[in-house]
């Protein structure tokens, strides 16, 4: 599994911009955002919570195309179907891995574009904290809605159908999380649902991904 | 007389064959008389004036668009579990009209909303679960459409139903607890005595039967169409081989 996880890594970071690709992407979603509503700082502080949040959603699904169907075209996927770690395992590791491309690079720079949404500094902490329980959830999520779509030709757009939908909870209770903690009210009731979302996530999901995965390559 | 002869195709075909006339014409007749006496038979309501006779359209497509998701969730279900062609497409073809039924109920409700709460849309949580419903309506609709394979799209949309559902349940407490609502509570509940006045109440529940029955005929009728396709298929396959 390690060794997968390092050939993943390995992979993202030699086949030309899937490692940079999706956090250019955050960047350039939030650079545009003061274009279209004005630099008001009251307003960008507002709406600098959803702002980040959905560009973080945005940029983990650009990437997720490429969980699967590289290794489903060259034949990796069915090597790792058959070998002695279940493919449930690999799906996981997988998903890790596209985490590690696109979820922790945001984390690490979100907080800078923060301040150029002159996002509130009580809310910093809390976006930091929100982001990293929930953008594994956003992983794993992904890879399950990349796992049904990867035997197609061209299912990018149909991903983004499938999966979009299924990041509204994650979303809500992650930007609850921030929003909450600006206002200085309690932010536990939607942190433990956050990580509830994630953990069950991570403990259920790639079993589905797995199964969808099976399906696939019969 | 098990419910199971019903998975061989056959023998569904012939049931629901038979069957059909007799729903159809039982759903247009529960219909009529449901949505004639509800709009121009009742008084009007003291403070909502006529609008309130949108109910008889807004409860029962409402009711059955979420209850249309569920006939998938269940089809699926015994998909996965007994692989019976039949439930596959049972689900398959509930999912149009349950998208239907939840466009329906969404414009009803802003039909209505305009009037009573000066608003066409609000980010109400069940205004918000009746959009998420609409999507995810939507990527099941298009997972079907866009999988080549019957049996490889049976098993992924059913595994798509399954995790959707989860998901969807989730958002609706999470939108929820998101935002407070603008929306009355529930009015209709089998435990009380008197949900609504009589006066709404007869006619709606009237409605609600013909809309079910209009959803039964509706499954039927695709869930045929379904099987035919299948069986063309099926033909043109022997054809090319021979």
């Amino acid at each position: 599994m390690i060794s997968l996880l390092k050939r993943d890594l390995l992979v993202a970071s030699r086949s030309g911009g899937a490692l940079t690709l999706s956090i250019s992407f955050f960047l350039i979603m939030i650079v545009l955002v003061p274009f279209g509503v004005g630099e008001d700082p009251l307003i960008l502080g507002a709406i600098a919570t959803g702002i980040i949040w959905v560009a973080a959603l945005l940029s983990c699904l650009l990437t997720l195309d490429r969980v699967f169907q590289l290794d489903f075209e060259d034949g990796t996927l069915e090597l790792l179907a058959t070998a002695p770690v279940p493919i449930e395992a690999a799906a996981l590791v997988k998903a890790f891995s596209h985490w590690l491309t696109t979820g922790l690079p945001i984390i690490i720079v979100s907080p800078g574009l923060g301040l150029l949404l002159n996002l509130p500094e009580g809310g910093m902490m809390w976006l930091i904290i929100s982001l990293t329980i929930g953008t594994p959830a956003l992983s794993i999520i992904g890879s399950f809605g990349a796992a049904l779509t990867v035997g197609l030709k061209r299912g990018g757009l149909l991903l983004s159908l499938l999966v979009l939908p299924l990041y509204i909870p994650t979303l809500i209770f992650g930007a609850a999380v921030v929003n909450r903690g600006l206002l200085g009210l309690s932010v536990a009731t939607p942190l433990i649902f956050l990580t509830a979302v994630s953990a069950l996530s991570v403990a259920l999901l790639p079993l589905a991904t797995g199964y969808a995965l099976k399906i696939n390559l019969k | 007389m098990s419910i199971w002869d019903h998975a061989n195709p056959k023998k569904f075909m012939s049931f629901s064959g038979f069957i059909l006339p007799y729903i159809s014409i039982l759903s247009m007749g529960l219909l009529s008389w449901g949505l004639i006496w509800g709009f121009f038979f009742t008084p009007d309501e003291v403070r909502q004036g006529s609008t309130v006779k949108i109910i008889y359209l807004h409860v029962p497509t409402a009711l059955l668009a979420i209850n249309g998701w569920f006939v998938m969730l269940v089809g699926s279900l015994i998909w996965l579990v007994r692989r019976h062609h039949v439930s596959a497409l049972i689900a398959k073809a509930a999912a149009p009209v349950g998208l239907t039924m939840t466009i329906i109920a969404i414009l009803t409700g802003a039909i209505w909303g305009q009037p009573m709460w000066g608003t066409f849309w609000a980010w109400d949580p069940r205004l918000t679960s009746f959009l998420i419903l609409f999507l995810f309506y939507l990527g099941y609709i298009s997972l079907w459409k866009t999988i080549q394979n019957p049996e490889k799209a049976a098993d992924l949309t059913a595994l798509l139903c399954i995790v959707g559902t989860v998901f969807a349940i989730l958002s609706r407490y999470a939108v929820n607890f998101w935002n407070q609502g603008l929306h009355q509570g529930a009015s209709l509940s089998l435990d009380k005595t008197e949900n609504i006045s009589n006066i709404f109440y007869i006619p709606l529940i009237i409605s609600i039967a013909g809309f079910l029955t209009l959803f039964l005929t509706l499954v039927l009728v695709r869930t045929r169409t379904e099987i035919r396709l299948r069986r063309l298929s099926n033909l043109h396959l022997i054809e090319s081989r021979s």
